[in-house]
């Protein structure tokens, strides 16, 4: 028994600085999809959700105010913008979980590349909002709701969809990193409500009070929606504004990204 | 190699203006156990923590395994096995699947982190739940896939922050007989305690800590000596008879107690054996009746009352 645990001392291989980010990556993107694979229920409703949305705002609510033209082409790209913007929740909750548990402690204690565990993080839910892009898009074709500008610009789509959701995962990163348990989550989790319906993600800014409509339209998921519906063609899309749904994630991604990277480094403060 | 393990030199660290670690010093040779005790908020936790490197230092110099902490942070994480208060463990995950991770990282490749997790699984006897979600396991399945974990190395140092809080007595033997087995192979085990008993049986040395500092520090044999060893208690049928009883003992005032409520006296004791026969006899003769005699080791309190005497009392009242 004692060779089990005989310490193998200076036989043991010295440590690389920086050689195995990529792997120490892997592993903890790995482990979130592993997560996905115990709670698939979890992941499920994490899919269904946006895409009840869609269906209450398309049909229950039926059209939006001051949206001309064919509503569920008005809808559809305001859904897939606020799906990126929700996607902030799952992003602190999970961290802040992992923070509750002490499961982070043995992470920290152990030789793993720094960042390795949010990089695993920034992966899995970059990944889960594929997914989601994919399961609103489907339904959202299966409806009737059509893309007008053909693949290419689609694609454009995507990838501004993704570079928002990939500027609100820093921020909840970082809201996460700050907020510390998961009870203050819940209430930082009420917040994204307003900042998803202050949006032009279900009526057009030109019907709101005027106060109203200039908050709205500065809200960066609007540039995001306005300029998605500008690539695939649909009503509320104004020419040009593609840049807009550039420049914001990224001068959100300049802020937050380096705040929450200085935030878990100051874990061991 | 160094004799030393772990070498710690004036550590000090503040929590928001309050002190936890205020000029900390402390080595621990190789290959020993080496028992940190003290009440809660002593500082034990926060030594454990700047040790495995999940805490700078505000001020001193500490080293384990020949490496700072702050300075060869990453060459210690490859020499260390912790083990803290709480699980730190993936809740969601099979225990397979955390150790398998904890491998993996740990650079032991996907092969070798497989083999070395159902090895440990089968050293812990956890080989049947390896599947289940840790969430699902019992307190004490929970603390031993833990333990496993902070093994995943074999570890040159193992930090253990009051193993053994929490859990019942099973659990507990459980986590000395693997601890034992580790210094077997050569570990160096530094493993903080609130339990004076669980530091004379698993530790070589012991540093007792209180308010950031060591206080004493010696063999479980040169504490006891010390702080006056064990200590009988007497609990009496008839209360009304404690002076009469107190008086069969010529030892100066406060070196015996007195609880009129639970009608128990209690004496130190040099001689365990002699000390329980010589009592019986002597109530006997003064034929005073007693409803339970019981030897036992002093608790953390009288210890503490013995290094720090007035001392801490007037600071608690303060």
């Amino acid at each position: 028994m004692s060779t089990t645990f005989a310490h193998r001392g200076p036989a043991r291989p010295a440590p690389v600085p920086g050689a195995h980010v990529l792997a120490d990556c892997w592993t903890m993107t790995r482990r979130e999809l592993a997560h996905w694979a115990r709670q698939p229920v979890q992941v499920l409703v994490g899919l269904v959700f946006p895409v009840m949305l869609l269906l209450m705002f398309g049909y229950l609510v039926g059209g939006g105010r001051g949206v001309t033209g064919d509503y569920l082409d008005y809808l559809v790209p305001g859904m897939l913008a606020l799906t990126m913007a929700f996607g902030l929740e799952g992003t602190m909750l999970a961290v802040t979980r992992d923070l509750d548990k002490g499961v982070i402690d043995r992470f920290r204690a152990m030789p793993m590349a720094d960042g390795a565990v949010l990089v695993g993080r920034a992966t899995a839910d970059m990944l889960q909002s594929v997914l989601g892009l994919a399961a609103l898009t489907g339904v959202g074709l299966a409806l009737g709701w059509r893309v007008h500008n053909g693949i290419t610009a689609f694609f454009g789509a995507v990838g501004l969809l993704l570079l928002f959701r990939f500027a609100m995962l820093w921020i909840g990163i970082h809201l996460a990193l700050v907020a510390g348990k998961p009870e203050l989550v819940q209430a930082v989790q009420i917040l994204v409500w307003p900042v998803g319906f202050l949006s032009n993600a279900f009526a057009a800014p030109d019907s709101m009070p005027g106060w109203l409509g200039t908050a709205v339209q500065w809200n960066p998921m609007s540039r995001t929606a306005t300029a998605v519906r500008d690539l695939l063609g649909g009503p509320g899309g104004e020419a040009g504004h593609v840049w807009a749904a550039v420049v914001w994630p990224l001068a959100l991604l300049a802020v937050f990204f380096p705040l929450a990277v200085r935030r878990f480094g100051r874990l061991n403060g | 190699m160094a004799e030393t393990a772990i070498t710690v030199e004036g550590v000090r660290k503040k929590y928001g203006g309050a002190p936890a670690l205020d000029g900390l010093d402390l080595v621990v040779r190789r290959g020993t156990v080496h028992g940190v005790l003290g009440p809660n908020g002593a500082g034990k936790t926060t030594l454990v923590r700047i040790l495995s490197t999940l805490v700078r230092p505000d001020g001193g110099r500490a080293e384990v395994a020949g490496h700072d902490v702050v300075k060869g942070a990453r060459q210690v994480r490859f020499r260390i096995g912790l083990l803290g208060q709480h699980a730190a463990l993936d809740e969601e995950l099979g225990g397979f699947q955390n150790l398998e991770m904890f491998g993996r990282l740990h650079r032991m490749g996907a092969r070798g982190a497989r083999r070395r997790a159902a090895e440990l699984l089968v050293r812990f006897g956890l080989e049947d739940t390896g599947r289940k979600a840790v969430r699902q396991y019992s307190g004490g399945m929970r603390r031993r896939l833990d333990l496993a974990a902070s093994l995943i190395t074999e570890p040159e140092v193992l930090f253990l922050d009051e193993p053994t809080t929490g859990l019942d007595p099973r659990g507990r033997a459980e986590v000395w007989s693997a601890v034992r087995s580790l210094v077997g192979g050569g570990t160096t085990v530094l493993l903080t305690t609130q339990y004076l008993e669980e530091a004379d049986q698993l530790s070589d040395r012991i540093s007792v800590v209180d308010h950031g500092r060591v206080i004493a520090d010696g063999t479980a044999g040169e504490l006891k000596a010390r702080i006056g060893g064990d200590r009988i208690d007497v609990v009496l049928r008839d209360g009304g008879l404690l002076g009469a009883a107190r008086s069969l003992w010529p030892l100066p005032g406060d070196e015996v107690s007195v609880d009129v409520d639970r009608r128990l006296l209690s004496a130190p004791v040099t001689d365990r054996m002699a000390a329980l026969s010589g009592v019986v006899r002597a109530l006997e003769a003064a034929g005073i009746e007693a409803e339970d005699i019981a030897l036992r080791r002093p608790t953390l309190d009288e210890v503490f009352l013995h290094l720090t005497g007035a001392d801490r009392n007037v600071k608690e009242a303060a």
